[in-house]
């Protein structure tokens, strides 16, 4: 667009263009307008927010110094290395059984529509809801996984052990994304030509050659989305820890967000250390997700 | 040997019948067509050879053997389907090794098959590339590349040529009669194009409603078609058929070929004339009798006669072909 202020001299493809560009940003406008309100703006904030330390007295700058001390702190480090396993423990095991309860959904058979039905419904039940059912479950008192494994569950209980307090937690957050990986997966699916399976299937593949060569690679487009959407959730999820463990014990299931959050913390009633560590958290972020394309994308392929 | 024997078949979807009470014989090599228009049923028949589908009822044979409870892969069957099939992620080369691959063939073995498959039809210089990267007539001959690598003995291709343009579409029918050739396997062809039919086949079963209407050669079924389906499914422009009593006295139906028919002023039939075609090799006059749309082919250089013009017409008894008025099967003169 060098040449927009040359006036009567524009080609009528520049013109066009022009044109375009102006109805273009009409349509964008409304998103334009969301966004930098309630995203840009909060953001640009936050970045300055957490170059301070606030207290009920107000806040003073310390300068941008702040967010490298924070990134090196303990606190910081620890709320890293809990959420890195996190993800590693929720991802995987959560996109493993979304792919296999979404091929087995994948059949054409009477009342397979039920199946579907329940398996998806996760995606319909708020964090607040599976925690609650979860923290029951668990429960080393009343809760039934806790009484199918006997004494050995008996004291301190899942949630209060620093063993298995972090492993806790992510069975609630993998049953809780379920819905959404079965429903991804499954769109996947439908999306693979049935010829190519039928073509596998005379030229002598089994159930399990299909699989790999056909369906993996075709829905792999689908399995790059939901991964980073999963590690993406994983870096942020904050109900299950706070309503499940609070952090504890012992901090292995502070993740970053509940340091953010900083009851009990150095951050606890200042805002701008929380900001500091939300900024951290989206820069960690931002290189993972460029990471996972820049890493998969080699891997996946995206049709003709 | 690989004859295939179809006895008695029929298939049903949730209650409907997509074919049925087939019988049909396939001899080895022989290059076998199943014409007929869309839901005919000709695609479930292949696919029952194939192993895709079950037959609810009859029996399927290969060879000497009883096939209905036999895995595809072990019916020595390689199926092209209409739209290629081809692995999208795989290299040409990766996709025509596959089935090799799913049998354990060793690598070197497979690859030097590959390459020979690849090369008998002319795809040498693509191995590398991947499915999206070739012509609509390129992937054609990937797919059948891959059938042809493992070597089986009845090939079930369908409808290949319908994604072709009309330059390529004649050079893969001359490919497709050569590769049979070569192969001296069986080939059971899947198409609702008749010229494919009339040009590929050495016989042709002519469906239509999950039933078989005639099996002949082309010739047979194009010179004595088994009823006004197959006289006016086979031949193109297709055959006029005249009402009971208008050219020749009887209550049978009579077919005359556009090219039996004779502009004569003796003749007995009174024609409107309402369109002439002038295609350079021949020219179509076509018209109405009695409410009914009539060709005529003509040689190219004829005079044509005016439109909106009253015609008499004419056919040869040789041409003529007679067909019962209730159920529309052919009448044999004898």
């Amino acid at each position: 667009m060098t040449d927009a202020g040359k006036g009567s001299r524009l080609t009528g493809r520049q013109r066009n263009r022009l044109r375009d560009s102006g109805l273009a940003l009409l349509m964008l406008g409304p998103s334009i307008v969301i966004l930098a309100a309630f995203v840009i703006y909060p953001l640009i904030r936050a970045v300055f927010l957490g170059a301070q330390r606030c207290s009920v007295q107000g806040c003073r700058d310390t300068g941008w110094g702040q967010y490298v001390d924070a990134f090196r702190s303990n606190e910081f480090q620890d709320s890293l290395v809990v959420t890195a396993k996190y993800a590693l423990i929720t991802v995987p095991i959560g996109l493993v059984l979304g792919i296999a309860l979404a091929v087995l959904a994948d059949k054409y058979i009477r009342g397979v529509g039920i199946f579907r039905t329940i398996f998806s419904s996760t995606i319909a039940t708020s964090v607040v809801v599976a925690s609650v059912m979860w923290f029951f479950l668990l429960n080393q008192d009343v809760g039934i996984i806790a009484s199918w494994l006997g004494g050995t569950a008996k004291t301190p209980g899942f949630l209060n052990d620093p063993d298995t307090a972090l492993w806790a937690v992510s069975a609630s957050s993998i049953w809780a994304n379920l819905g959404f990986t079965f429903i991804v997966v499954t769109a996947g699916l439908q999306s693979v030509p049935k010829d190519l399976y039928e073509s596998a299937y005379v030229d002598g593949a089994n159930g399990f050659g299909r699989f790999t060569n056909v369906t993996l690679p075709l829905i792999s487009p689908t399995l790059l989305f939901a991964t980073v959407v999963l590690t993406t959730r994983a870096f942020q999820s904050f109900g299950e820890v706070d309503l499940l463990t609070s952090g504890g014990p012992r901090g292995t299931t502070t993740t970053i967000t509940y340091l953010a959050y900083g009851k009990g913390f150095a951050t606890s009633g200042d805002d701008g250390l929380r900001a500091t560590v939300s900024i951290l958290l989206f820069l960690v972020l931002l290189v993972l997700a460029l990471a996972q394309f820049r890493g998969l994308a080699k891997r996946v392929h995206y049709g003709n | 040997m690989a004859q295939v024997r179809l006895k008695n078949i029929t298939k049903q979807f949730d209650g409907v019948t997509a074919v049925e009470g087939i019988d049909l014989d396939i001899a080895d090599r022989e290059f076998m067509i199943l014409l007929g228009p869309s839901g005919c049923g000709k695609s479930t028949l292949l696919r029952m050879i194939a192993g895709l589908e079950d037959p609810t009822e009859g029996e399927v044979w290969i060879g000497d053997v009883l096939v209905n409870d036999v895995l595809p892969k072990e019916r020595d069957v390689a199926m092209v389907f209409q739209s290629y099939a081809l692995y999208p992620h795989k290299t040409v080369r990766a996709n025509i090794e596959f089935p090799l691959k799913v049998r354990k063939v060793p690598k070197p073995e497979r690859a030097a098959a590959a390459s020979a498959a690849a090369e008998a039809l002319g795809l040498g210089e693509y191995l590398g590339r991947k499915p999206g990267q070739l012509s609509g007539g390129q992937r054609q001959r990937v797919a059948l590349a891959r059938a042809i690598v493992r070597k089986p003995a009845v090939f079930c291709i369908d409808e290949q040529l319908s994604n072709l343009d009309a330059k390529l579409r004649g050079e893969t029918r001359a490919e497709l009669i050569a590769l049979h050739q070569r192969l001296e396997s069986t080939f059971v062809y899947v198409t609702h194009d008749q010229v494919e039919a009339m040009t590929m086949g050495s016989r042709i079963a002519v469906m239509s409603r999950g039933h078989i209407e005639q099996v002949g050669t082309p010739q047979e079924v194009y010179a004595k078609p088994a009823s006004v389906f197959v006289a006016q499914f086979v031949g193109m422009p297709p055959m006029n058929i005249l009402p009971a009593g208008s050219i020749e006295p009887g209550m049978h139906l009579v077919g005359v070929r556009p090219e039996h028919l004779r502009i004569n002023d003796d003749g007995p039939l009174s024609m409107r004339v309402t369109l002439v075609e002038q295609l350079g090799h021949e020219l179509l006059v076509t018209g109405l009798v009695d409410g009914r749309r009539i060709v005529i082919r003509q040689v190219a250089d004829a005079i044509p006669p005016t439109i909106g013009s009253d015609v008499r017409i004419d056919a040869s008894n040789d041409g003529r072909h007679r067909f019962d008025p209730v159920t529309e099967k052919r009448i044999d003169e004898s």
